[in-house]
């Protein structure tokens, strides 16, 4: 048997640890999943969910025992490694599609409104149109018809002391 | 005075089409709007009412004669006292012991059914609260809350007694006090 020389001992060393730096790592990525979630991380989630028992106000900003349940569900689901489309899907499974502050349904909770204003805006639009334009008219036809009796004796004696005056 | 007739702007009125879809979607949204508006005020379903079936999950541990899910026809011919509350809900705990002890005693009958739904909660949560007050009758989560908005719940707790035929018989807003008052509410319908 013969002793393993120091030129050969120093690959094998450079190799160990290399070996070590991986199996680190990897002990690394493990202790990042098992960490507790900060509370950004539930927040993140939470402000995308509303309870419905405050409706108007996000998870991440209710102060109710409700919300704060919630928020811990989230926390604790994170812990277990679950991902946020996971998380809201359970919360939807669980307490309905509201819960969202993003509806699912886009094009119906979003284009009615939209469609809906439009209309109404359409409608005040050429009902606006309709009054003003007669009213301009007359305004204009009265203006004309009045210039004659709107001149009356104070303002042609003002007018012509103030010839005399030049 | 025929030039001025002449010259008077001519009224371009909105298309009838135009008019009828226009009037025919602020017609809708009004609808809508009043329907939303009515089932606010309406409150809470009201006695008289035929209860439709529903179907409860039940919590692992609070199952029904071995059934992991139960419907309300199930019930039919006996009565059912449907209990909403959950575990972040102060008053609720006011009422947990009296409906347990009212459970214990009227559930060995056989003619009297009491269901817990648990709304908008969080399962460890309604957990511990159950193990809290010792409940042992069939509970289970209020999923995507079809079961408290079928009966337009206010708030927990409610409580609705449905008779043997599947009629609402008195709803209770807010807490039971005493055992008495759940008993007088019973008692009643045990005897007709």
């Amino acid at each position: 048997m013969s002793l393993i020389s120091s030129k050969k001992l120093l690959p094998m060393a450079f190799f160990v640890s290399l070996l070590l730096l991986v199996l680190l790592s990897q002990s690394n990525s493990v202790l990042a999943q098992g960490e507790e979630p900060t509370d950004d991380d539930v927040n993140r989630i939470a402000k995308q969910l509303y309870c419905p028992v405050c409706e108007s106000t996000p998870l991440d900003a209710c102060p109710t025992e409700a919300c704060r349940q919630w928020r811990d569900l989230i926390r604790q689901m994170l812990a277990e490694g679950k991902s946020e489309d996971e998380i809201k899907q359970y919360f939807v499974a669980q307490y309905g599609a509201r819960v969202l502050s993003d509806p699912p349904n886009r094009l119906a909770s979003y284009a009615v409104p939209v469609i809906a204003f439009l209309f109404g805006a359409l409608l005040l639009f050429r009902g606006f149109r309709m009054w003003i334009k007669p009213a301009e008219s007359e305004a204009v036809s009265s203006m004309d018809e009045a210039k004659p009796v709107q001149q009356d004796e104070y303002i042609q004696k003002m007018e012509e002391e103030l010839n005399k005056r030049k | 005075m025929t030039e001025l007739q002449n010259d008077a702007p001519v009224r371009k009125g909105v298309p009838l089409w135009a008019q009828i879809i226009i009037w025919a979607l602020l017609v809708g949204l009004l609808v809508i709007v009043a329907m939303g508006l009515n089932r606010a005020q309406q409150g809470t379903v009201q006695p008289g009412h035929v209860i439709d079936n529903f179907t409860l999950p039940l919590f692992s541990g609070y199952q029904f004669e071995g059934r992991s899910e139960i419907h309300l026809d199930d019930f039919r011919g006996k009565i059912v006292v449907i209990n909403f509350w959950a575990s972040w809900c102060k008053p609720c705990e006011q009422e947990a012991a009296e409906m347990q002890t009212a459970w214990e005693e009227y559930g060995p009958t056989g003619e009297v059914i009491f269901i817990g739904v648990d709304y908008v909660d969080t399962e460890p949560d309604a957990r511990v609260y159950l193990k809290k007050f010792g409940i042992t009758y069939p509970n289970g989560p209020d999923l995507a809350t079809h079961i408290s908005q079928y009966f337009r719940i206010k708030g927990v707790p409610e409580t609705y007694f449905v008779d043997r035929d599947g009629v609402l018989h008195y709803v209770q807003v807010g807490p039971f006090s005493s055992i008495d008052q759940i008993r007088n509410i019973i008692d009643p319908i045990l005897a007709e």
